[in-house]
Parts: structure tokens; C-alpha cells; sequence
């Protein structure tokens, strides 16, 4: 009995700090009106460091923040919900100015985006978007628009064979399943090419963005539909996967077999410039910029847009031999 | 007659064979071209070959799972083990100033497999010395090892740009994939050493029981120190396979949950995860009809979607017809049929 008491006694006193907690910071956001940039703090909450596009992305960011002279706290999820969901919750507990992060899943945000509303601490969602029905837990999602990328690179196709009267038998490489931009760039794809009949995707197979995985599939596909024309890869690792596939198979890729991908990251892009893929649709990393400007948008009382997308462009041979030397990732 | 097709149905190995030519048949249904196999630039070329090679890092693994599985231990660490195997090859050769140069491969090679084996042999002490749950053991190196790989490659994806290193995962030796010709080594190997000399006989024991064989002086412990070794040294040639086959390491992808269908491979093939009894054999015909699987997936055309269900179906098939229970309901079921064919007979001659 004596236990149990003592137990509700425990809960009660918590519940009284976390009351405490939350009062606090809704005061402290009350107060808030322009202050000088170099006072500025932003919380970011990286989602990990799996690939080179990711690093980029960090170091543009931190680059980005340093020279406008606004403090970053910067800290790096691997990969865990958990450990991102943490973060927010310090950088709340530290009434930093704002917070932004890459989630690292789409969902499970609400409780944690409330807790930052609730303390008045805007937050921006950079790269990737969270899946809940309140918009009004984040301020602005600044991205890549993933489905504008697979348009791109279809547009290119249609134009590529404009000429052509010959049926284009296409095999899609696709991202892992259920994930963001596989599922947007195949939709693009599909919506840009559909106008036109002679246009076929004979294949959609998973390669999981990785280079092993669009090596596979592409050994797999290339026998069972000898005849195809293009391949269309969700990301430059599986494009360049396909090559070795496709030079495996006595095929020179880029001439008997056109390649167009998503990403231009280095590797991809020196496969370009040699001529082994035909198109490459950016897909950014390079987001520090922008961020650092909503953060002085918002300091200023001013409301970014709800969605902006990240300034991205598309490479052909020529343009990739010429970028080649200063790419960053 | 009757006889030997009754020892055919209850081999372990009868229904991974059957579900192997059912894989089979169904990609030529899919594809009449599957099984040509053509000689093209010099080399053999067909969807055979394919799944041989592609099959030949997870049948490697898989060998030095059934070895582990067989002294009733487990190795979660092989693909952390492979991914770093392959960032510190490929992270010698980006060092190096003369990356295609043959001696320089050798080098990074021979370097990569002796911290695989180093690796083992830390599983190995933790598992006999320090007497940690095999599980428990290697899930630390599982979990921890691909962090170390990502340390080693600082995060990025190496690109390596050297002929004898792509050799190893796409080059051809007499025409045939060298990965092919790796795993056939390794896999008599382990085949001649295990069931050639009393080898196979004492790992099976220790599996048994570790403490009467201790006490009928097999030396356990040197025994689970070699099987973890020469596990993780599997892990280490196949994470170069599978490097050298994308010329490039990637510490996230490279050998991930290869752990998982290497153990499936050793399932498939009957060996029990109880320890004991073993079968290289049936890991052989385990870690083919994995490949066969992955392929038939793309020659038929199943959407990415529903990829892991048919798995997923075709592995819980392979599973329930050689479980104990099923072969006994069969067994069953002949005697019955026997039964009633000799009350006919009798019934006949009278």
C-alpha cells in the first residue's frame, strides 16, 4: 500500500516538472521578435550519413549556416527515429530560434512537433516530408520534387526518340519499394511518356538504389527482354550498376542501350561525360542556402511558403564534362 | 525400384530439389531461353551462369554458417564482416598509386582477409572463452561492424577503378565467372576437410554436446575458435566478391542481411539450427534455390511489391515439406497406401 503511494507520488511530481517545462517555453517564444542574425541558434537533426549525396547535403548546410553567421547545432540521427525525436527534444529543452531536420521515416512526428508548436519553435522539414494530417505543425518543407524529376527525365526520353517511329521498349529501375522517391519518380516517369503509344515499359524491377541491386536486376531483365532500347534508373548507383551489366553482356551502354537516371552525383556524372548514360536529372543536395534563408524569413515575421522546392537542373553529356571538375559530391 | 524411390522421398535433400527444378521449370515457362547457356567474348553467358555467380558470395557464407550451425552456434556478423572486408580492400586500393597493379590487389586482398579473420576469431573468443550466447556473440560485431566499415570509408561509397580487383567479382577464369570458381573451392574445401578426415565428426559432437565431447577429449574450444574463423574468413572473400562486383564499397548495403539468407541457405538445405548433423550438400541446393528465387522474380516479372510475399511463400513451402511432421504424415500416408496394396494383392491371389 505504502508502495503504491509512494509510486503516485513519483507520477504526480513528474507530471508538475513537465507542466513546468512546457510553461516555460511558451513564454520564452512569446517574446520573440527580429533579433540580429548573429544571435540566431538553429537546432538541425540530420537523418544519418549513408551516401556521398548525404554528406553533401550536411556540409552545404553547415557551410551555409557558418557563413551567414548563425549559430547550428548540428547532430546526426544514424538512421533511428529515436535518436532524431531526442534531438528535437534537447533543442527544445535549449529554445533554440528554429529547428529543422531530415526526417528520417515519414511518420510518428505529431507528438514531438506538438511539444515544439507548444514551445513556439517553428520547425522546417529539409529533403524529406513528414505524413501527418496537422500542416501546421512545420512551417515550410524545403525539398527536391521528386515527381518533377521522373517528368524530367521521361520529357527527355520523349524527346530523344521524337524521331522515331520504332516502338522504345523501356526497363525502370526502381528504388526500394514503398520508399518516397521511387514511388514520385515512377509516377513522373510514367505520366510524361504515357501520350505516346510506342513507349513501353517492358520491366519495373527494384534495385533498392544501390549499385549491386541494378546490376542484378539488369543481368535478369537484359536476357528476358533482349530487345530493349532504354533504361530508365531511379538513381545514378543503379545506373552505373546496369552499365557493368549491360558491358557484361557484349552491349555497349549509352549506345545500344540509352541510360537515363536521377541524382548526378560524381560517379554518375563521370559516366555521363564518358558517355555511358545519356541524361541525368539533378537532384539536389545543395539546400544550405535556401535554408538559411527561411530561417532569416521567419526571424523577420514573415511566413516562407508552405513548400519550396530545391533549385535542381538536368545534365547532358556536355554539361556534365564541363561540371565535372568542380562537383562537390 | 520401389525401394530406392522411397530413400529418393525421404532424403533431406528431396523437396530443396524438387522446389530448385520447380524454380526451374517456371523460369523457362517465363523465359524458354533460360537454361541456354553461349559462349560470348570467351566466356560462358546465360541466366545460369548468372545465378551461379551472383549465387556464389551467399552459397561462400553459407558454407561457414553450416560449419557454425553445426556446433549448434550462429554468426550474425558475416555481412558487417563482408562490408568490412571490402571497405579496407577498396580503401588500400584508393591509397595506393598504382591501384591496377596486380601486387597491390594481393596486398589489399590478403590484408582484408586477416582482419576477417581476426574478426572470427574475436567472435570465436567471445563465443568459447568468454562463453557468451552465440547470438548475443556475434550480434555485437553485427551491429557494430558496419559502423567500423563506415569509419573505414568515411561514409561515402569507394569507387575503385582496378582490373585484377573487378576480376574477382566479374572477371572470367577459363571461361568460367572467377566467383563461381571461388565458392567451388571453398566449398570442397570445407567438404574434404570436414568429411574426409574425423573433422566433420568432432564439429558435429561439440554441437551434440559440447560438455561430453569436452570430457571425451574433443577440444571444443579450439574447434568453435576455428569454425568462427573460418567463418568470418568466408564473409571477408565473399564481401571482395561482392566489392569487386559493384567496383565500389558501399559499408551500408554491401552484404546486407546476407547473415539472414546464408542461414536460410543452411535451413533450406536441413541442416538443424539445433546443432549436430549437418549437410554441405544441402546448403549447396539451399543457397541455389535462394539465387534461382531472386531471379525468377525478375525473368517473370512479379511487382516489386508483392517480391517479398512470393518469397516469402515459396520458403515457408520448401520449410513445411521437410519438417519432421510432414515427412511422418507422408510416411503415414505410404505405409497406408502399402498396406492397401498388398490387401488387394492378397485378396487378388486368393
Amino acid at each position: 500500500m505504502k508502495k503504491k503511494f509512494l509510486g503516485l507520488a513519483a507520477a504526480g511530481a513528474m507530471l508538475l516538472t513537465l507542466a513546468g517545462c512546457a510553461g516555460g517555453g511558451t513564454s520564452a517564444g512569446e517574446s520573440a521578435g527580429p533579433k540580429p542574425v548573429d544571435q540566431l541558434v538553429v537546432g538541425f537533426s540530420q537523418v544519418g550519413s549513408e551516401s556521398g549525396w548525404r554528406t553533401a547535403n550536411t556540409t552545404d548546410i553547415q557551410a551555409a549556416f557558418k557563413d551567414a553567421g548563425i549559430d547550428l547545432k548540428f547532430s546526426d540521427a544514424q538512421q533511428k527515429q529515436e535518436n532524431q525525436i531526442k534531438a528535437i527534444r534537447s533543442y527544445i529543452q535549449q529554445k533554440v530560434d528554429v529547428i529543422a531536420f531530415s526526417p528520417v521515416v515519414e511518420t510518428g512526428w505529431d507528438a514531438v512537433l506538438n511539444e515544439a508548436k507548444a514551445a513556439n519553435i517553428p520547425v522546417v522539414l529539409t529533403d524529406r516530408a513528414v505524413d501527418s494530417a496537422d500542416d501546421s505543425l512545420y512551417e515550410s518543407f524545403l525539398g527536391s520534387d521528386f515527381v518533377e524529376e521522373g517528368k524530367k527525365a521521361g520529357e527527355w526520353v520523349l524527346d530523344e526518340y521524337k524521331d522515331s517511329t520504332e516502338p522504345v521498349k523501356i526497363i525502370q529501375l526502381e528504388g526500394t519499394t514503398g520508399a518516397a522517391p521511387a514511388i514520385d519518380r515512377a509516377e513522373g516517369f510514367a505520366e510524361a511518356i504515357k501520350g505516346d503509344d510506342k513507349f513501353e515499359v517492358v520491366a519495373s524491377q527494384t534495385g533498392d538504389f544501390t549499385r549491386a541491386g541494378g546490376k542484378q536486376v539488369t543481368e535478369a531483365l537484359l536476357k528476358s527482354n533482349p530487345d530493349a532500347n532504354l533504361i530508365y534508373a531511379h538513381n545514378d548507383d543503379m545506373a552505373l550498376g546496369a552499365i557493368e551489366a549491360i558491358e557484361a553482356a557484349g552491349l555497349k551502354p549509352g549506345v545500344d542501350i540509352k541510360i537515363v537516371s536521377v541524382d548526378a552525383v560524381k560517379d554518375g556524372m563521370q559516366a555521363l561525360a564518358d558517355g555511358k548514360i545519356n541524361f541525368i536529372v539533378e537532384c539536389s543536395p545543395l539546400l544550405g542556402k535556401q535554408l538559411v534563408d527561411i530561417v532569416k524569413q521567419i526571424n523577420d515575421g514573415d511566413t516562407p511558403e508552405k513548400r519550396i522546392i530545391t533549385e535542381e537542373t538536368t545534365f547532358t553529356k556536355d554539361q556534365a564534362a564541363e561540371a565535372l571538375p568542380t562537383r562537390q559530391y | 525400384m520401389n525401394a530406392l524411390l522411397l530413400r529418393t522421398v525421404s532424403s533431406r535433400l528431396f523437396w530443396p530439389i524438387v522446389m530448385l527444378l520447380v524454380l526451374v521449370l517456371i523460369n523457362v515457362i517465363a523465359f524458354p531461353d533460360f537454361l541456354t547457356v553461349t559462349v560470348k567474348d570467351g566466356h560462358l553467358f546465360g541466366s545460369i551462369i548468372d545465378i551461379l555467380r551472383n549465387g556464389a558470395p551467399t552459397l561462400i557464407i553459407a558454407v561457414g554458417m553450416t560449419l557454425v550451425i553445426a556446433t549448434r552456434g550462429i554468426d550474425l556478423s558475416v555481412g558487417a564482416v563482408a562490408a568490412i572486408s571490402g571497405a579496407v580492400a577498396c580503401s588500400i586500393l584508393l591509397g595506393s598509386s598504382d591501384p591496377g597493379n596486380p601486387g597491390t590487389v594481393a596486398v589489399a586482398v590478403i590484408v582484408a582477409l586477416i582482419i576477417s579473420l581476426v574478426l572470427g576469431v574475436w567472435n570465436g573468443f567471445l563465443v568459447s572463452v568468454i562463453g557468451i550466447q552465440p547470438i548475443i556473440a556475434t550480434l555485437i560485431l553485427m551491429t557494430a561492424g558496419r559502423g567500423v566499415a563506415m569509419l573505414i570509408t568515411e561514409g561515402q561509397i569507394l569507387t575503385v577503378d582496378s582490373a585484377p580487383f573487378k576480376e574477382l567479382g566479374s572477371g572470367f577464369w577459363f571461361g568460367i565467372p572467377v566467383a563461381v570458381v571461388i565458392g567451388a573451392v571453398i566449398f570442397a574445401v570445407a567438404a574434404l576437410l570436414t568429411r574426409r578426415t574425423a573433422l566433420g565428426m568432432l564439429i558435429e559432437s561439440v554441437g551434440i554436446n559440447p560438455e561430453a565431447s569436452r570430457q571425451a577429449g574433443v577440444r571444443a574450444r579450439v574447434l568453435l575458435f576455428t569454425v568462427y574463423a573460418f567463418c568470418a574468413l568466408s564473409a571477408g572473400i565473399a564481401g571482395l566478391i561482392l566489392t569487386a562486383n559493384q567496383t565500389a564499397a558501399d559499408a551500408n548495403n554491401t552484404g546486407l542481411f546476407i547473415e539472414l539468407d546464408a542461414i536460410l541457405a543452411v535451413v533450406i538445405g536441413g541442416t538443424s539450427l539445433a546443432g549436430g548433423r549437418y549437410s554441405l550438400a544441402g546448403t549447396l541446393v539451399g543457397a541455389l534455390v535462394i539465387q534461382t528465387l531472386v531471379t525468377t522474380v525478375y525473368t517473370v516479372g512479379i511487382p516489386p511489391i508483392v517480391t517479398m510475399v512470393f518469397k516469402a511463400a515459396v520458403v515457408t513451402a520448401v520449410c513445411l515439406l521437410q519438417s519432421p511432421t510432414t515427412n511422418a504424415a507422408f510416411a503415414q500416408l505410404r505405409q497406408r497406401l502399402a498396406a492397401r496394396t498388398a490387401r488387394v494383392k492378397e485378396a487378388a491371389a486368393s
